[in-house]
Order: structure tokens, then sequence, then C-alpha cells
């Protein structure tokens, strides 16, 4: 089967700015793929050439094996799009503008629209204007998760959600995966993809650095671990696998690679922790370690 | 995989033929783009028809007798009155219905070119900007989808203005195939513009650069048929490089010819295939005109409320003073014409309310300077409502919790509002004493100055408008009530003397409260209370925005 996305050294320039760089990206049919980059790596950009609304300059673009920008009427009834900045039009509702993107891709289930408003706790009724961003957010949910589409775009979809509106969204993400739809998930939350996505694309200024599966990945991060004792810690500089160690007060703070936990927590026991918190690292801490130009060495 | 489950093929067949094409989406779209102007639309088709059906009832009143029409005939024979008006035609025999394609067309056609400009650019390229075309656009929607939507939304529009039009011009008992074709010029000069304003969406990246590319447009087509019309009664070759001047050589209610019309429908076609091809070869949400880099860093000047509003105001308030200027300059190098067609016919000189004599230019250009005033009132209302948007749009929000405070934010937005309009009434008044002193010679002594001084005894009415303005954003009720006020008080002295309105109502209109300077002496009185009204409104109007909630 011919994969549902396929990008091969895509590139794009806004004037003198390169925005995508030879990137490339590949998602199979049925996968939750994680599409993860700081702030103006280029993942709104992929993903507006991904829907057409942007003509790639040089590279090839393939969504279901044709070409998104020409083809672009005809997949779109095949997907679904969720922006990261949902705007509405002020004077109209909720419910309206739901209906006119769900009518515009070809008409949906009422039944589900309704139970994804329930489960959305999203009041219809409402115009634009009075629903914070979380609201116009869910919008744009409601009005995606309700057409039976073979594709889910979603570009940081949950940055106004509260945390319990999060959980639901990655309900439905798994919802749609069992019922083997393909869902390309941009995010720079690292938490939210390693819950849901089986595989990983990371790009960061239009190139993609990294891509396979979320278990290959995580090896290549260290978790920050913060600790106090009443015993000085600092021979765990000694120890392989731990980074950058310095103090703050009290508090020794260093990075440990995957795998190198148990020898650590070893060496600390016996000197009389009084605290100890272990944080994996996020995505932009990722980068720093893996990709800053001292780090160009250790690259794979 | 199947591309398609066999079900959903059939369900929407007919559907999915039409889909296949860059319209796909078009007919949702477009009663979309209807279903948000359901109140846009009708208003200005009903306050356009209001318009022509009130002039209908009033001017017979006005103009009693052939006598009386044949005065208002002869200020369209002079290239001033055809300046402001239009071409010129039908004169030997004036009627109402000829006053009307004469001297109401245009603005009506300038009217309509607005909306026209407002609509197209609304459904455009300001859903390109707010990024709801990017979420419209994933859906099954062609790439011309929206264009298309927005221009049957224009035709939409324009043929509700027409249809109104020509019932209120029916209703007043005036020839049918005539006022058929008045109606039908006012929506062709609406078509063209509104189809520049799909070519301007395909250029700027801003809504609010496309609005001015078009209102540029529009100006400099309302400035070509005035320059043309006054160049020769009837209309010359300049006046025929002018949509508005195409519909106004239609010569509704003296000699009908339908063919003027044709031109526009033609370039109103071209420029419809102008903006598909630009929208075929770009980005969603791109201009062709790049938008350039800025600073990095904020200069000094940046750094107060004033010093931002200012910033943002800047290219509007310099167009607005050279698109004054100009117009001053055009207007008061007629003056001496005019005068002297008084001279010929003193019961003309009634009409703008000055007399004959020696001073009688003088009295022209104190004339003139007052519906610059007006103008430059216009300015200052829509400049103090711009906090609206802002307070909208969540900024304001950003800059009172930066510590601005305020009273602070208001003041200094109307402190630079009131800059600007000093300087607007100073560019007025220079355009129109220098066009005046340049037409008249080495004679005119110190004409130039002293009609640049005399505009500024406007500018304390012009603080109340702004600061009416401000009393309404500060109790948040909406700025029609100011409009109501601005608009009627500009009716009042635009038409008042010619309509002959009950002379209570001429006293009590806010232009006529200023002495008519430089042709009467000055007289402070006045000005210092009608200061005063201005502060006593501002004083009002603090308290009320401090004390009120900030919008979400």
């Amino acid at each position: 089967m011919s994969p549902v996305i396929d990008v091969h050294k895509l590139s794009k320039n806004f004037g003198a700015v390169r925005a995508l760089d030879e990137l490339d990206l590949r998602l199979e049919a049925g996968e939750v793929h994680g599409f993860l980059g700081p702030n103006g790596a280029g993942k709104s950009t992929t993903i507006r050439v991904l829907l057409g609304a942007a003509k790639a300059d040089s590279g090839t673009v393939r969504l279901f094996g044709e070409d998104p920008w020409a083809e672009a009427v005809r997949l779109h009834r095949r997907l679904s799009y969720v922006p990261g900045d949902v705007n509405l039009w002020p004077k109209i509702t909720g419910g309206e503008a739901i209906d006119l993107l769900v009518s515009l891709r070809g008409g949906a289930d009422n039944r589900r629209r309704s139970e994804l408003l329930e489960r959305f706790d999203l009041d219809p009724s409402r115009k634009a204007r009075t629903y914070s961003k979380g609201n116009r957010q869910k919008v744009a949910l409601v009005a995606a998760l309700a057409s039976d589409v073979e594709l889910l775009v979603l570009d940081e979809p949950t940055s106004g959600l509260d945390p319990l509106m999060e959980r639901v969204f990655q309900d439905c993400v798994r919802e749609a995966k069992a019922a083997e739809r393909t869902v390309l998930l941009s995010s720079h939350l690292l938490a939210e993809v390693e819950t849901l996505c089986d595989r990983v694309t990371i790009i960061r200024q239009g190139r993609t650095v990294q891509s396979g599966a979320l278990s290959e990945l995580r090896h290549l991060a260290r978790a920050a671990v913060s600790v106090v004792c009443g015993k000085d810690p600092s021979g765990v500089a000694l120890l392989p696998g731990v980074h950058d160690i310095r103090r703050d007060g009290e508090r020794l703070l260093f990075s440990v690679e995957d795998g190198a936990l148990p020898a650590v927590l070893e060496h600390l026991l016996p000197l009389d922790i009084r605290s100890f918190t272990s944080t994996p690292p996020t995505l932009e801490e990722l980068f720093v370690h893996q990709y800053s130009p001292d780090a160009q060495g250790a690259r794979p | 995989m199947s591309t398609e489950a066999p079900s959903r093929g059939q369900q929407d067949g007919l559907q999915g033929a039409r889909a296949a094409g860059a319209l796909a989406g078009t007919g949702r779209l477009f009663r979309f783009a209807l279903l948000r102007d359901r109140l846009r639309i009708p208003l200005w088709a009903l306050a356009l028809g209001g318009l022509v059906g009130y002039f209908g009832a009033v001017l017979p009143l006005a103009y009693p007798d052939q006598a009386a029409l044949q005065t208002r005939a002869a200020i369209l024979k002079d290239p001033s009155g055809a300046l402001l008006s239009g071409p010129g035609y039908g004169l030997e025999n004036y009627t109402l219905g000829a006053m009307l394609a004469n001297e109401v067309l245009g603005v009506l056609a300038v009217a309509a070119a607005l909306m026209s400009i407002f609509l197209v650019v609304r459904h455009t390229r300001a859903e390109e900007e707010s990024g709801r075309a990017e979420l419209v656009r994933a859906g099954v929607v062609g790439r011309y989808a929206p264009l298309t939507a927005a221009l049957g939304a224009l035709l939409v529009a324009n043929g509700a203005v027409a249809v109104i039009l020509a019932a209120a011009m029916l209703g007043n008992g005036l020839a049918g195939a005539d006022s058929l074709a008045l109606a039908a010029g006012v929506a062709a000069v609406g078509l063209v513009f509104g189809a520049g304003a799909a070519v301007t969406s395909q250029l700027s990246q801003s809504a609010r650069g496309a609005t001015g590319l078009s209102g540029g447009a529009l100006g400099l087509a309302y400035l070509l048929r005035g320059i043309g019309d006054a160049q020769r009664v009837g209309g010359s070759a300049l006046s025929w490089l002018s949509p508005i001047g195409w519909s106004q050589q239609t010569r509704a209610f003296v000699d009908l010819r339908w063919w003027p019309l044709l031109p526009s429908v033609v370039l109103a076609a071209l420029l419809c295939l102008a903006a598909y091809l630009l929208a075929s070869r770009r980005d969603l949400g791109a201009g062709l005109l790049a938008a350039r880099p800025g600073p990095s860093r904020a200069s000094r000047a940046l750094a107060s409320p004033a010093g931002l509003v200012l910033r943002l105001e800047r290219g509007s308030i310099l167009s607005w003073c050279l698109g004054l200027f100009a117009f001053a300059l055009l207007t008061g190098s007629m003056g001496q014409t005019i005068v002297e067609s008084f001279e010929a016919r003193p019961e003309l000189a009634v009409v703008i309310g000055g007399t004959t004599g020696g001073d009688a230019l003088r009295a022209a250009l104190s004339a003139f300077l007052r519906y610059f005033a007006m103008a430059v009132a216009v300015h200052a209302v829509v400049t103090v409502n711009r906090l609206r948007r802002e307070e909208d749009s969540g900024r304001t929000a950003l800059l009172l919790a930066a510590g601005a405070g305020r009273a602070r934010l208001l003041l200094h937005c109307l402190a630079v509002t009131l800059a600007a309009d000093a300087v607007l009434l100073l560019a007025a008044g220079f355009g129109l004493g220098a066009g005046a002193a340049s037409a008249v010679g080495p004679d005119a002594g110190n004409l130039a100055l002293d009609v640049t001084a005399a505009s500024l005894a406007y500018l304390p009415l012009v603080s109340c408008f702004a600061a009416l303005a401000a009393l309404a954003y500060g109790l948040r009720t909406g700025s029609w009530w100011v409009w109501l006020i601005l608009i009627a008080s500009l009716l009042i002295g635009l038409y008042g003397p010619i309509l002959r309105l009950p002379e209570t109502l001429l006293d009590a209109e806010p232009f006529g409260l200023v002495p008519s300077v430089p042709s009467v002496p000055l007289n402070g009185t006045p000005l210092v209370l009608i200061g005063l009204t201005a502060l006593v409104l501002l004083a009002a109007a603090v308290p009320a925005f401090r004390r009120r909630d900030l919008s979400a």
C-alpha cells in the first residue's frame, strides 16, 4: 500500500527566507504520526503545502498518491484539518460554523456531531466573538472529527485546551486510530505526542532531523534530574551517561541518558536523599542536547 | 485503497461531479456570504434608495418653478459646479430627473463603490488575513470558490441597490427607462470597483492595504471625472477615463443612451479575470506585494500610547493629508471662476452662503473651507473609533496590563487625532488659499496665508466630534449616534441652503456655528464655547471608560 503522505526533499521559500529546506515526511495508512519541532521550524508551512494552500518550490509532495496543489479539491473529501490558531466569524455561532465547515467537506453524521459537542462541552448557540481560544479550537475539532474521513491533519490542535479537554481530544485520536484513520499530529508538546503517536518526525529549521518510531527517539533523550541530598552527591558526575552537572544552591542539577538512571539512583540512595525529581526532557531540551553545534559530532 | 466508499459516492453524486473543479463549494460559500451580509446589503440599498427618495420629494419644494431650476443649472455650467457634481447636460431645460442624474448620481456611485470594495475585501483578503480562509479551503473547496462567492455577493448587493434605487425613482414619478439607467449606472460603478477590490485583494497581504488601494483608485476616478467635467460642459476626454463618468454619460432623463455602461461591464469582467489569474498562482494568505521587514527595536517615539497611535495611523493620516490638499488646491484654483459667475448672476451666491462684491472670492473660499472641515471631522470620528477595534482584538487589554492607564490611553489617542486633524485642516486651508491665489495672480495679497490660518478656527468643532466619539467609546454605546449627528450636520450644512430648510435648523447646525472665516472677522466667543463643550464631553468620556469592563 502506498503511503498516505509522502513528502520528499520539499523546499519552500518566502522571499529570502528558506522556510522548508529539503524536508522529508512519510505517513503510512493507519498510523498516528507526531510532527515535532520548535516554533518556526516549518510545521505549519509543511501542512499548508499538504493542504494545497501553498505551492512547493521544489521536491515532491504526494497525498494519497496525488499532488495536493493540483488535486486539492478531490483530496479534501478524504481529510479533515484543525489549525492551531482558530479564528471564526464573530457574528456566526459555533454551531453554524461547525455546520458550514462540515457541509463544505460534504456533510456529516448528526449523531456524531451532537455526541462530540457533548464530549467537548461546547455550547453551539453562542456567537464566536464570545468564545475563548479553547472554545474556538473545540469548534474546529468538532467540525473535523464529525466527518468520516481517512486522514486527520491536526496542527497544534490542543494549544488552547484545558487538561480535561485535552484528555477528551486524546480519546478521540485513539478512536480515530481504532477506526484505522491516519493522523498527522503537529505539536511541540512531547508528552502529548508520547501518549498518542506510533512514529514521529522531528524537524528543525525546515529540515527533518529525526524520524522513526517513538521508542527509537526516546533513547536519544535525556531526563533532567534535580536532587538535594544530606551528603555530597557530586560523585554522580563520574557515572556513565550523566551530563551537564551544575549546582543551584544546595540543589544538584544534571541530565541522564536513557538507561543510566538505575545506576544514578543506586549511587544516590545512601546519600540521604531529601528531594529528587526526574523530568523527561522537553522537546526543546532534546534539540539543545542533540542538535546544538557542539553536539553535532555526536549525531548518528 | 479505494478512493471512495460506494455509499458516499451515490449519496452526493451530483455534488461529486461539481466538486471536481476549482469552483467546488462556491454555492455553499455564496450562501454563507449572504448570511453574513444579510443586514449590511439591505441597509446599504435602503440608505441609497432613501437618499434618492428624499431628494425626489424635497427638491421640487426647493425648486418650485423652472426659473429656480435654471438658477441651479447655471451652477453646473460653471467648472467648479461641474467639478463637484457632474458633466452637466440638459441644462437648457433643467428638470428634477436631470438634476438627479447630473448631481446625485456621482455621490450614489461613490457610495455603491465603497459598499462593493468593503464587501469584496471582507469576503476575500480579510478572510485570508484572519486565517479563516485556510480552515474553509481545507474543506472540499476549490481555489476559486471564495473569490467566486464574493463576486456573487457583489452582484447581489449591487443588484439590490439598483432595484431599490429604481423603485425609489419610479415612486417619485420619474420616467421608467431613465430611472433604470441611472440605477444601473450606480450598480455598474459598484461592480467595477468591487471587481477592482478583488484584484487589490490579490496584491496586498492585508485587508486594510487592499481597501486602501481600491479606495485610492476610487478617489482618482472621481477626480478624473471632476476635472474632465470642469473642462467642458457635458464632459471631456478625461471624464471618459472614469467609470463614474461613464455612468453619468448615459444622460438619463435628458437624452438616454445605454452604451456608455458597456465599458463598465467590460472593465469589471477584465478585472475579475485578472483577479482569477492572480489567485491561481499564489499561496493562500500571500500577497503579490511583498511585506517589508520592519525594525527589530522600537524607536523612542514609539514608547508611549501616543507614539503607538501615531505609528498605527501615520499611513492613513498621510493619505488623508495628500488627498485633502490636492482636492483643496483644485477647488481653490476654481474659486475665481465661480466668483465671476456670481457677479453675472447675483442670485447664485446664496447657494454658498456668500455675497457678491469685493470679497466674493473670500466668501466662496470660506464656504469651501467649511466643506473641508466636515471631511476632517469625519477623519476625527473614524480615528477615535479605531479604539473599539483595538479593544475587541484584545490589544487594548495588553497595553493596559502593561501599565498604560485608561485615561492616558484615551487622552493620548485624542491628542494624536487632534494634532493630525490640525495638520489636515492646515493642509486643506493652504491648498484652498494657494490654489485661489495662484489663479488670481499678484493681486491675491495674503490670501493663501489667511485661508490657511482660518482653517484652524474649525479645530474646536472637530475636537467636539472627536470627544463625542470618545464618549461613545467610553460608554460603549456603539458609534451610530455620533455618525447620525455628524451626517445630519453635514447634510444640513451642505444641502440646507439649497433645500431652504428653516433658519433655526440652519443656525443650530454645528458647522454653521463657526464664523465664516476668513470672509468675516474672527469672533472668538463661539470658538471658546465649542472648545468648552469638547472639554465637557471629554470629561464625561474618561470616567465612563474607567468605569466599564473591557470587552473580551
